[in-house]
């Protein structure tokens, strides 16, 4: 079935690429002659429009039938390199149009949430070049019909992000956050190009050499049984990809740089670091199921790591000050779930969290950015408080989207959250340890955003008092967004309410076409064999575990039954140490690899100037030497001999020079004597 | 030619040959050295029509002797446009004074 050829979709992509163009190269006259509100309608219309645009093509999908809902735009032909042809095509699938919604859609609301909060930045026009490069090359990545154009995209994003983290780069602090990013990111960034490098190479070698997706689908079935480097080549290729993904979705051991990322404005971290980047990972292992499907290795890794990536990352989110950095860590532990899914199979179920994750944590990351921007650049916790009267749209967004990451029955967040921990359960990859993990995650989600609500909202107030301006709550370019995200929050979960629940689940019907193919048989088994009580009873066990961790943090935080620092000061503390320096992993990697590094930097340093200057120098005195002597052997020797022969010449011709009289007569006597002397001879 | 035998026709050959020798060898007149390059070529003239009488051939001799007589004319015209040139060049025909090459 061939694919309905379309050339609209380049429009998406192209449109943030405009605005990035035109604040990018005239942006800083813009804001200067004709102010911030024209630098902002550039940025916003193209996105807005982007939107639009996916609208369109979402609507021109849903009117095909579900079995040919695929639309592709060759835009031209990239390489041609022996077997390696790659376009420059996109792809909208329900998969891919799912997050192109997204990513307009709420990008769209975060850009309208910016052009508030930057306001009276001094660089309020690259800010916004920046954003929308970033939408560009999201778009580019997401739409990509190949692997090589989603690299590009892929790069593009860790670009934009690299930029963005340290936008306000006269800090520091700010820039080496970025660089942190950049350079994590490099590590998995490698890992993704080699496993592109190892598929191509396989498929070459089976005869399909191509890295386009739809393609590597149709001829996956070739790698079955082949074999590189002693490990087979699905289980490499999806190893080596799943690299890329912990990079740049923040999955341990490379979730190092997301909560440093924080550095960057509100929201960059809520559009980049929460609702689409950090996904981009996701996205990828979704787009490449059948692959991960063939290879189960793989498939108990992705899970492993996600579970293990969503419970430590929780724990370290109980004791963090920063608002933003509790929510990055949030971030990373959700992510953790989507892996979780995907590392069961539960293809559906991963993108349905990363959908719904994307509205509640853009909402709180703006919430709280609308608090810090309330109280003048305050983000640490402990100098907020009582905000719940005096930023009251602020306080019931962020609640609405607290409620929802906590996992409260019928908001977004549990519905997705219980069908990743169902699947977790059921799958032949999932087990009860995966499960267990999961749900004692969930506890600990509940608890840390109880808690973040409390000390931010409630409870007296700890704001400088000496801060004379009085709290406002933001404009409403910021509010108008959080309301938006928040409804989304409270009510997207209702387009994937579980079959268990009586749901018809139009979310799972919706993205059946791209999975359906390929859904793990026993896991299809499983569902059919949906037993509904099982499924109540998990979930009844995840709130119950939900409730407790938020009754946690009511009672320390609120009702003040438990003392704070008594909690922390559990078994000597040690707990408490452990999670605050975040399980020491950033020491972890400095001693080893920062260290090693250095080491091995200076060890070059040495072996460069001792061993290959040594080398070097040694050698230029040796040719010197040999010069010298060189040229003592030309100078007596050769010029010697030359100049002899020379002279001798010389000499000789001198001599010579004397039977040359002129004198005819004299010849003459020699000829006739030399005639008398062979006639003589002759004779005798 | 009874009477005359071959050698004496020879002696004079003989004495022909070292007076034109003789007068090449001394004198530094150029036209005197071409006058006993002269009398070395009908010494050997002598020599040819001797041999051609007293063998069996006698045209032979005579002939070459026709050739010498006529190598001497185109020889004396060329020494004497020579000795023209240097006198030209040099306001005199004495050979000891034409050393301009010698250096």
């Amino acid at each position: 079935m061939d694919p309905v050829a379309v050339t609209s979709l380049r429009w998406i992509p192209l449109l943030p690429l405009l605005g990035a163009l035109v604040n990018g190269l005239a942006g800083k006259a813009i804001q200067r002659r004709v102010g911030e509100g024209a630098v902002a309608a550039i940025a916003v219309a193209p996105v807005a429009a982007a939107f639009a645009v996916s609208l369109a093509v979402f609507a021109r999908l849903l009117a095909l039938d579900p079995s040919r809902r695929v639309l592709l735009d060759v835009v031209w032909r990239w390489l041609d390199v022996g077997a390696l042809r790659v376009d420059v095509a996109l792809l909208a699938d329900p998969l891919s149009t799912t997050l192109l919604l997204v990513v307009t859609g709420i990008g769209g609301l975060i850009h309208v949430y910016a052009t508030a909060y930057m306001r009276g930045d001094d660089a309020y026009w690259r800010f916004f070049a920046y954003l929308n490069l970033f939408t560009f090359a999201m778009l580019v990545l997401v739409l990509a019909d190949n692997l090589l154009l989603m690299f590009v995209g892929w790069e593009g994003v860790g670009f934009c992000s690299w930029a963005l983290i340290g936008f306000w780069w006269r800090e520091p602090v700010n820039t080496t956050a970025g660089n942190k990013a950049f350079i994590v990111n490099r590590v998995g960034d490698a890992g993704f190009v080699l496993g592109v490098f190892a598929l191509f190479w396989a498929l070459d070698a089976a005869g399909h050499g191509t890295v386009a997706f739809r393609e590597i689908q149709r001829h996956a079935a070739s790698l079955d049984g082949a074999v590189l480097w002693g490990v087979p080549v699905a289980t490499l290729v999806t190893l080596l990809l799943f690299v890329g993904a912990t990079g740049k979705s923040a999955q341990f051991p490379l979730h190092v740089w997301l909560p440093d990322a924080m550095q960057g404005p509100t929201p960059v971290s809520a559009l980049i670091h929460a609702a689409t980047m950090v996904t981009a990972g996701v996205y990828m292992i979704a787009r490449l199921h059948f692959l991960y499907a063939m290879a189960p290795a793989t498939l108990a890794v992705v899970a492993g790591i996600g579970a293990a990536t969503a419970l430590g990352a929780a724990t370290i989110a109980l004791v963090q000050d920063d608002i933003k950095r509790v929510l990055a860590y949030s971030t990373v532990s959700q992510l953790g779930y989507m892996f979780l899914a995907l590392g069961v199979g539960a293809w559906t179920a991963g993108v349905f969290h990363l959908v719904t994750h994307a509205f509640f944590k853009a909402c709180l990351f703006l919430g709280a950015g609308s608090v810090i921007h309330a109280l003048h650049h305050e983000q640490d916790m402990r100098g907020m408080g009582d905000l719940h009267a005096k930023l009251p749209v602020t306080f019931w967004t962020f609640l609405m989207a607290a409620l929802a990451l906590g996992g409260t029955p019928l908001t977004a967040g549990f519905f997705s959250k219980d069908e990743i921990l169902w699947h977790a359960w059921s799958s032949p990859y999932g087990g009860t340890l995966l499960w267990g993990v999961g749900v004692a995650g969930a506890a600990l989600t509940a608890c840390y955003v109880c808690r973040q609500v409390l000390l931010v909202f409630f409870g007296e107030s700890r704001a400088d008092p000496h801060h004379g301006e009085p709290v406002r709550e933001s404009p409403a370019a910021m509010t108008g967004p959080l309301v938006i995200l928040a409804a989304g929050a409270l009510l997207v979960g209702f387009l994937g309410v579980p079959d268990g629940l009586g749901g018809a689940n139009p979310f799972a019907a919706w993205l059946d076409a791209v999975f359906a193919s390929e859904h793990i048989d026993a896991a299809h088994a499983a569902e059919a064999a949906h037993d509904v009580r099982l499924e109540w009873a998990l979930m009844a066990v995840s709130v119950a575990m939900a409730t407790g961790g938020a009754g946690v943090a009511y009672l320390i935080y609120q009702a003040r039954a438990l003392s704070a620092d008594a909690v922390a000061g559990i078994a000597g503390g040690a707990p408490y140490r452990l999670l605050v320096h975040k399980y020491w992993l950033d020491e972890v990697y400095w001693a080893t690899i920062g260290r090693g590094v250095r080491w091995l930097a200076r060890a070059g340093a040495w072996f460069d100037a001792r061993v290959l200057d040594g080398v070097v120098d040694g050698s230029a005195l040796v040719m010197r030497a040999i010069a010298r002597l060189e040229s003592r052997f030309d100078a007596r020797v050769v010029d010697g001999f030359v100049n002899a022969l020379a002279d001798a010449t010389w000499a000789l011709g001198g001599r010579l020079r004397r039977l040359q009289t002129g004198n005819v007569n004299a010849y003459l006597y020699v000829v006739v004597g030399a005639v008398a002397l062979v006639l003589i001879a002759r004779i005798f | 030619m009874p009477g005359v035998p071959l050698q004496h026709v020879l002696l004079v050959g003989l004495v022909l040959f070292a007076l034109g020798l003789y007068t090449v060898l001394t004198r530094r007149n150029a036209i005197g050295i071409l006058m006993g390059i002269e009398l070395l070529l009908n010494a050997a003239n002598v020599n040819y029509v001797a041999f051609a009488r007293y063998s069996g051939a006698p045209t032979d001799g005579q002939i070459f002797a026709i050739f010498v007589v006529m190598l001497a004319a185109a020889e004396a015209a060329v020494g004497l446009a020579i000795v023209l040139g240097i006198y030209r060049n040099f306001e005199s025909i004495d050979v000891d004074a034409t050393h301009a090459l010698r250096h």
